[in-house]
């Protein structure tokens, strides 16, 4: 014998062990789970690369030590930083180490009988006792069955329960959060989002090219675009008269599902995409593309077709560069297309409506080196005029034709563009069936009691009624006079 | 526009029918402040303040419904309208609860936070009704907004009760309620009260939610983006969940929990007022 205290070696497993019952307790859930709202703050209040990148740069410009410092934290990609994903990754293990158990547990419970009736009645809530005439346990019985009641019968007693799919419907809320996030994670792996500006008449083929921007999960490629072929035939905008609104967007495409296959006639609209299996077509965007003829001094065409020029208002009044790189030396036009003109003492040129009803296209002439070679990517609706000189002033109604030194710009119509967006997700099936599991499970837990119900007749000729609601839920006292009303009324 | 300038009728109709309602309110409370304690007078001034707050209610019904008409539409297009459905969402809930528990002694407090809001959105965010834009046609406009108005309204009223816990508990903390206060329920009922609210709207949040995602999965090609007015619901349920489980499982009861309840309300009414207004996600239609 030796008067030591011996201090339990903990070890990796002890310590793993430690570890795991803090983490799977539910006051580091909670914690967890309101850290996991806290973190999300900073999201909505900061602008967000994935929402809102002009923003940010703009951040970067106005002051850009900050803005370093920030991104140091992730504070512009909040939702995919590794101290978001650290708080949700450690929530869902505290989860899953909750619930596995708990579902196991309640498997075996669910199965098991409930237990034998109590020694001490009187203990209960809602104790009641009288006189017996015998057959009140087979009444009894029979009403707590047609109940629904889980029912253990012995010789004088009856232990009745009832209400198992609370647990029930509580860890299937919890487990169909686990299926929500494997959706969610499935989906930005095999997933990809793509976009790209397709002028009416135009055909737009599913490969990587033809997009202006695209992304891929990390587990698909390229070779997993499906082989489709849209040519966008038609597109209408409706807009309110008065507010100048969009009230309707319409697209009419005709669309050849993989090579071989017939063409079919499809409309799109804004909440009604095209569907290819797991891969939808959204209606993002639209706006306006002047088809313009531009020549060199000898006539001959040096650019012709429709260019797509960016929306910067509600009435879409649109900037965007005509560049022309084969003429020596080369030419730019910085332009702004009006779809209903007007003069705005301030603004200059302005469009009052958002329909080219009084359409005109003004640009300034540059001469110069577009700066095209150099390998650094520009935008496609402006004009780096670092390196020209500004050698013309026009404006053009359709059908005009403005000369300048060395050439002329021909301003023949205009025809709509719109914005496809391409995104598949083959998540997006688990994660809704994770959402319907989850509103039920919530449902079925927080509407459901589970209450014990116990009947004996004693040595002394003696029925005792009682019972025990499990989180003191309300309900069971009723239930039970019910119950009693019904074996003391036919006496 | 004749239905839709009685639609403005009817707002103002309400507005002076729910300015009486708190008066005759604030009488009866009178009465018990000056110890007449005239249980039968007052129990007279108190039906009819119910009355009123019934008919303001159903006013305000008439008053959304005609909105809706005048614009051949839902009427949850913009901020004005959510305001009044909101106010209305609020009422009933308010009347809802009542007709399982006395709660006419938050009357005053109600009928006051309506006629604030209708005010506001009366005096400065009305707009005419106009079409929708092309985003918002959709069946699940119907389903996902009167889902999460619904909500909004209840868990408000969950938060005044949880607020008049706290109040009434730093008041006995200091000693007996005064004679005013005498007449509300105890602090265990309130405890009780405003966590049944909301473990009751709790499944029709959640499912604002998902519907939300639904249907911005059709609109927007995603079902979730953490846009502000997504994260900010997000940041709702996570709250409120928080409280079911910190009541449910690790037992908070009474001041914590009530603390609790309130800043998961803040942040429903943050997302309703900050986001709507200063915030740059797609949820923003313009005009409010």
């Amino acid at each position: 014998m030796t008067n030591e205290i011996e201090i339990p070696e903990l070890g990796a497993l002890g310590l793993f062990r430690y570890s795991w019952r803090q983490l799977t307790s539910m006051r580091t859930a909670l914690i967890l789970l309101l850290m996991l709202g806290v973190a999300s703050i900073p999201g909505s209040l900061i602008p967000q690369r994935d929402q809102n990148p002009m923003k940010v740069t703009q951040y970067f410009t106005n002051s850009p030590g900050a803005a370093r410092w920030m991104d140091r934290f992730s504070l512009f990609d909040v939702y995919g930083s590794p101290w978001f994903s650290a708080i949700y990754i450690l929530l869902f293990i505290s989860l899953i180490g909750c619930v596995l158990p708990r579902s196991i547990e309640h498997f075996h419970a669910a199965r098991a009988l409930p237990p034998v009736t109590p020694k001490n009645l009187q203990r209960m809530e809602f104790y009641d006792t009288w006189d017996s005439n015998g057959s009140e346990l087979d009444r009894a019985h029979s009403w707590l069955k047609s109940s629904h009641f889980r029912i253990l019968k012995t010789d004088n007693s009856i232990s009745a329960e009832k209400g198992f799919t609370r647990e029930t419907g509580n860890l299937f809320f919890h487990l169909s959060l686990i299926l929500i996030l494997v959706g969610v994670g499935f989906g930005s792996l095999f997933g990809m989002r793509g976009e790209a500006i397709v002028n009416v008449g135009e055909r737009f083929i599913n490969v990587p090219t033809t997009y202006d921007s695209l992304t891929f999960g990390k587990l698909f490629s390229e070779k997993d675009l499906p082989p489709f072929v849209i040519t966008v035939d038609k597109f209408v905008a409706k807009y309110n008269p008065v507010t100048n609104m969009p009230e309707d967007y319409t697209l009419w495409v005709t669309e050849v599902e993989k090579p071989g296959a017939p063409a079919v006639k499809k409309i799109i609209k804004v909440n009604h995409p095209l569907t290819f299996g797991s891969t939808n077509v959204y209606l993002q965007a639209n706006g306006y593309s002047p088809i313009v003829t531009v020549r060199d001094k000898v006539g001959n065409v040096a650019l012709q077709g429709p260019i797509p020029f960016l929306p910067q208002d509600g009435n879409l009044r649109s900037i965007g560069a005509i560049k022309v790189p084969d003429t020596k030396p080369q030419i730019g036009f910085v332009a702004s297309f009006l779809p209903t003109q007007a003069r705005d003492a301030l603004r200059g040129g302005i469009s009052v409506f958002p329909e080219a009803l009084d359409p005109k296209l003004l640009f300034s002439v540059w001469r110069g080196d577009l700066a095209l070679d150099k390998g650094i990517p520009q935008s496609v609706y402006r004009i780096d005029t670092s390196k020209m000189e500004r050698i013309g002033l026009h404006s053009l109604k359709p059908g005009e034709t403005f000369s300048y030194d060395g050439g002329s710009i021909t301003f023949e119509g205009i025809v709509p563009w719109v914005n496809l967006q391409v995104v598949r997700d083959p998540g997006k099936t688990y994660a809704l069936l994770g959402g319907i599991v989850a509103i039920l499970g919530l449902l079925a837990s927080l509407f459901t009691r589970r209450r014990r119900i116990w009947i004996r007749i004693n040595d002394e000729g003696r029925v005792e009624v009682a019972g025990l609601a499990k989180n003191a839920a309300p309900g069971l006292e009723e239930e039970i006079k019910k119950l009693v009303r019904l074996l003391n009324g036919e006496k | 526009m004749a239905v839709y300038t009685l639609s403005f009728f009817a707002h103002a109709y309400e507005t002076a029918w729910a300015v009486r309602a708190p008066q005759s309110d604030e009488a009866s409370s009178a009465n018990l402040m000056t110890k007449t304690l005239d249980y039968t007078r007052t129990e007279k001034v108190a039906r009819i303040a119910t009355a009123m707050m019934i008919l303001g209610f159903l006013l305000l019904f008439a008053g959304v419904i005609a909105r809706g008409l005048s614009a051949h539409r839902v009427p949850w297009g913009n901020m004005y309208e959510f305001s009044i459905t909101g106010a209305l969402a609020f009422t009933g809930a308010y009347l809802g609860a009542l007709r399982k528990y006395d709660l006419r002694w938050l009357g005053l407090l109600v009928s006051i936070a309506v006629l604030l809001t209708l005010g506001t959105a009366v005096a400065v965010l009305y707009r005419p009704s106009a079409p929708l834009v092309p985003a918002l046609k959709s069946t699940w406009l119907v389903i996902h907004v009167s889902a999460a108005i619904i909500s909004g309204g209840v868990f408000l009223l969950a938060n005044v009760i949880a607020a008049a816990y706290l109040y009434l508990d730093s008041m006995e903390s200091k000693g007996p309620r005064s004679a005013w206060a005498q007449r509300l329920p105890s602090l265990e009922v309130l405890d009780q009260l405003s966590y049944r609210l909301v473990a009751f709207v709790f499944p029709l949040w959640t499912f604002a939610v998902i519907a939300g995602a639904i249907w911005a999965e059709s609109a927007w090609g995603r079902y979730w983006g953490w846009d502000p007015k997504e994260t900010w619901a997000f940041i709702t349920w996570v709250a409120y969940a928080a409280y079911l489980h910190a009541r449910v499982t690790i037992g908070w009861r009474g001041r914590r929990a009530a603390w609790l309840c309130l800043f998961a309300g803040s942040t429903f009414l943050f997302n309703y007022i900050y986001v709507n207004i200063y915030g740059t996600g797609k949820h923003t239609y313009s005009g409010l």
